[in-house]
């Protein structure tokens, strides 16, 4: 063929002439810098084969993808991007966190704080208890309080209290990282900022096919969508100069705003009184409440982010706008509500904690009062007042503490699993059985069921990426507490995959209105940026203005969590503790950031110069468009110099006018 | 003269090639799969040996081409050798599959464009849409991830371009808008519609006023798109 042809050439002409280049002494350095570039090439190529091929469930979305479109798919591509990035997080904190303490640590029921109680003891392994994540669980290395505070562990000399520190909150700079970063790839490749009206037509006809579809009854909807959005988009045209009620429009639109903001309120003031009811209920007597109780705010949560956006869609059908401007009110009302009610119960939450520190001053204060009796005691029987040894008591038997840390991680860990189970029941029973009823009953049934009420079910696909989202912000919220917590986030995404696959192809159809949701990749990275921020707040600040617990977990006997770096800094050799103590001056670091922001308005600046070139730049294209006429039908004859310029100057003002 | 867009090369040595995973191709239906495993079964059998395997040279030399990878073009090697009749298989490289044997691919047998992606492809003298193995590769090529966004404007021009004048004109886009719409006659546009839709059309985009979308007139319209890219893609 003439393409391999062309490279032989070009591959003999440069291997032939290659040596020529490096004359006198460096030839032999040239000649093999040369060859360990062509090397470190096919590495390379290499290397990007085989990542290629490492990917997994390429298979599956692909047919999902000649399914449904690449924008059902898009969001199982989202979810595997998410499982590449929490497998990364779960290898730091197992690697990390979790095997030097199994390894190198104390075993179970050594000391205190790995001990079940004694009270407890008998209940421990009630599945009841366990499935509410206490009894052996509590005291496992799936929570914060199984951990030791000792400085070094084992011949290896591991830091593990630095190292828990440091990966909790390396966690929240890996994923802020991967996220930017893949944002900025999407900005790349999704072109500038077009207007959306531009091009409408042109773009519904040269770009509006999936040429992944590779299902004819999926081209068969593709094309009647197709022809629908043109029919729309012509009478959309015809419409547009039609004068409306702007005031019974605004009007109606108020209304309905408020109405959303009244459920937002009443939302988030039910989750917080069911948070505090469900503590009143934890210091009664658990065998005297029954499940429901139990469970309140887990299942008071799931139920409020079932109803409340069918809700609100209910309630946009007042406002009439384009569909996919309520689209994204849409979602911006259920990312207020999630976060509302996230947000509702960590501050319930809190309240509870400072609770529990006034609790374990008690504690604190019992625990030294019984250790002076014990001395008093000894000193009456054996005569001595010094170096009394400690008494021996089992670590089944210590005084404990409450252990707020424990308590927050268990919380975090019961709300990721209810949420879980929620998700996979409604798929099991709102695809599923619904595809059944649909598909059996439609033989013995007046009307017919497949193509009125309540027919098969679409993919939901914004719901799906915002719930996956939350719940990615509630790992991370829940991880400093519960390291366990990312396993169990690995396996609800490798079954959620499995899950999910099989029931879009199986009992889900393909839309009706197929939306292009295209650049909204750029949008939820966005949404994951902004949860990332939100869960990184209370955890910094229950880190900082917190003190941890005087008995358990890595951090238990300091003031306060980032306690641990400081002592670290202090024991490294003088000249780095110097350059740890100038760099931590508050003038330098004043200094620091007003660069940081020079810089930032600098770069915003250049931006909006660009910005103005581009608008520039597409007025001369429309002035060009609306350039007089006959200028270019008479191509042949061409118009006296003078001429052409006064009408160049003509066609320039009324553009500099806009 | 077909215009091969070639990526950057980078002239790198000959060395141990290494032959990656070649992907499990999932069978649409049990009968295609039990065909083709009773195919090459055979062909091993009676020809003994690598007959349908491509050699190294060759293969390095299509990676440096095309922008495929390895096992994507050791997948589209399996999947023409499938359509060429058993005695071709021996040169891979001189045979042409017929244009009615690719557009039972499934990644195509769908498509509204199926026809014209062949012959645009196509680099037969008889002008009958059959690609030979290369032209199989430059028309996975065009279309895989990597591609630019310049190639894939300019082979969708030519694609859209029904008559093969250079520019798309009324009689393509009208043409371009029944093959969209369908096949069912309730599906189509009525003539006015149409009539307003291509006008709507070269209002948006014909730059010079003469009536009918050229190749830069396309492409400024294409490339402010943000989902041309990622819609114009068949993966095998």
């Amino acid at each position: 063929a003439l393409g391999s042809t062309v490279l032989q050439n070009a591959q003999g002409f440069v291997e032939k002439f290659e040596g020529a280049l490096g004359k006198g002494k460096g030839r032999k350095l040239y000649a093999f810098k040369v060859m360990m570039a062509k090397k470190l090439i096919k590495f390379n190529r290499d290397f990007e084969n085989f990542k290629t091929a490492c990917i997994p469930w390429e298979r599956k979305i692909k047919e999902v993808e000649s399914h449904f479109g690449s924008s059902v798919a898009s969001y199982f591509i989202f979810l595997r991007w998410m499982y590449g990035l929490n497998l990364v997080l779960f290898g730091f904190m197992f690697g990390l966190v979790i095997i030097p303490e199994v390894l190198m640590g104390l075993p179970q029921g050594s000391i205190p704080r790995k001990t079940v109680p004694r009270d407890e003891q008998d209940t421990a392994m009630d599945f009841s208890v366990l499935s509410e994540f206490g009894g052996y669980f509590r005291y496992s290395v799936i929570f914060y309080g199984y951990y030791n505070n000792q400085n070094t562990i084992g011949f290896l000399k591991f830091r593990l209290p630095l190292s828990y520190f440091l990966v909790g909150i390396g966690i929240f700079g890996y994923s802020l990282m991967v996220v930017i970063r893949t944002m900025a790839r999407n900005a790349n490749e999704g072109g500038d900022g077009a207007d959306e009206s531009e091009f409408t037509f042109c773009w519904k006809l040269f770009t509006s096919w999936d040429y992944l579809i590779g299902n004819p009854e999926t081209a068969d909807n593709k094309y009647a969508s197709i022809t629908t959005s043109f029919k729309e988009s012509i009478v959309d045209e015809q419409e547009n100069q039609k004068d409306e009620n702007i005031h019974l429009r605004r009007f109606l639109r108020v209304l309905a705003n408020v109405l959303i903001t009244c459920s937002l309120g009443g939302s988030g003031y039910l989750i917080y009184f069911v948070v505090k009811r469900s503590q009143d209920y934890a210091k009664m007597d658990s065998s005297q409440l029954s499940w429901y109780q139990k469970n309140e705010v887990e299942f008071v949560m799931s139920l409020l982010g079932l109803v409340c956006p069918p809700l609100f869609e209910t309630i946009a059908e007042l406002e009439d706008y384009h569909p996919r401007i309520a689209l994204k009110w849409q979602l911006a009302r259920i990312f207020a509500l999630f976060l509302g009610n996230l947000y509702t119960f960590l501050f319930a939450l809190i309240d509870d904690v400072n609770e529990k520190l006034e609790k374990e001053k008690v504690i604190k204060n019992e625990t030294i009062w019984a250790l002076n009796q014990y001395y008093a005691n000894y000193t009456l029987y054996h005569n001595v007042t010094q170096n009394i040894p400690l008494p021996e008591i089992a670590p089944a038997d210590v005084i404990r503490g409450p252990c707020w840390e424990t308590e927050v991680g268990i919380e975090f860990v019961k709300l990721t699993v209810s949420d879980i189970e929620v998700t996979y029941l409604t798929i099991l029973i709102g695809d599923f059985m619904r595809a059944l009823i649909v598909r059996f009953l439609n033989y013995c049934w007046c009307w017919d069921l497949e193509a009125g009420f309540p027919s098969y079910g679409e993919f939901d696909i914004s719901g799906n990426v915002l719930g996956l989202i939350f719940n990615q912000g509630m790992i991370w919220m829940g991880t400093f507490y519960a390291p366990g917590l990312m396993g169990i986030n690995i396996l609800r995404l490798v079954s959620s995959m499995y899950l999910q696959c099989w029931a879009v192809m199986s009992s889900n159809v393909p839309h009706e209105r197929v939306f292009k949701a295209s650049r909204s990749n750029n949008f939820y990275m966005g949404i994951l940026l902004l949860v990332l921020f939100l869960s990184l707040m209370p955890v910094v600040y229950t880190m900082m203005t917190m003190s941890p617990s005087f008995d358990c977990g890595p951090f238990s006997g300091r003031e306060k969590m980032y306690d641990v770096v400081i002592e670290t800094i202090q024991n490294l050799p003088p000249f780095m503790a110097n350059i740890f103590t100038y760099a931590s001056n508050p003038g330098l670091i004043i200094s620091i950031v007003l660069l940081m922001v020079l810089a930032i308005y600098y770069l915003n600046t250049v931006s909006k110069a660009y910005q103005k070139a581009n608008m520039d730049l597409k007025r001369k294209i429309q002035m060009v468009h609306t350039t007089f006429e006959p200028r270019f039908m008479l191509r042949n004859t061409p118009l006296p110099f003078i001429m052409n310029q006064c009408l160049y100057y003509l066609w320039y003002i009324p553009p500099l006018y806009w | 003269m077909q215009i091969r867009l070639y990526r950057n090369c980078q002239v790198e040595q000959e060395g141990e090639v290494w032959f990656a995973l070649v992907k499990f191709v999932s069978a649409r239906n049990k009968d295609e799969s039990n065909q083709r495993l009773c195919r090459t079964n055979r062909t091993n059998n009676t020809m003994g040996a690598t007959a349908s395997k491509l050699p190294k040279d060759q293969l390095s030399e299509y990676q440096e081409l095309t922008f495929l990878t390895k096992q994507e073009i050791l997948l589209a090697h399996k999947r023409f050798n499938e359509l060429l009749e058993r005695e071709d298989r021996q040169q891979i490289g001189g045979s042409r599959v017929p244009m009615n044997k690719i557009l039972t691919l499934p990644e195509l047998k769908s498509n509204p464009f199926r026809r014209r992606i062949c012959q645009v492809f196509s680099t037969s003298d008889l002008r009958d849409g059959s690609l030979s193995f290369e032209d199989f590769l430059d028309l996975l090529s065009a279309f895989s991830d990597s591609a630019t966004l310049e190639i894939k404007s300019h082979y969708a021009f030519r694609i859209f371009d029904f008559d093969d004048d250079g520019t798309l004109d009324t009689g393509d886009l009208e043409k371009l808008v029944n093959c969209l719409t369908g096949e069912m006659d309730n599906t189509r546009l009525t003539s006015e519609e149409m009539k307003q839709l291509i006008n709507n059309i070269l209002e948006e985009s014909d730059i010079d006023k003469d009536g009918t979308v050229n190749l830069s007139e396309f492409q400024h319209v294409i490339s402010r798109s943000p989902d041309f890219v990622s819609s114009f893609k068949i993966v095998l």
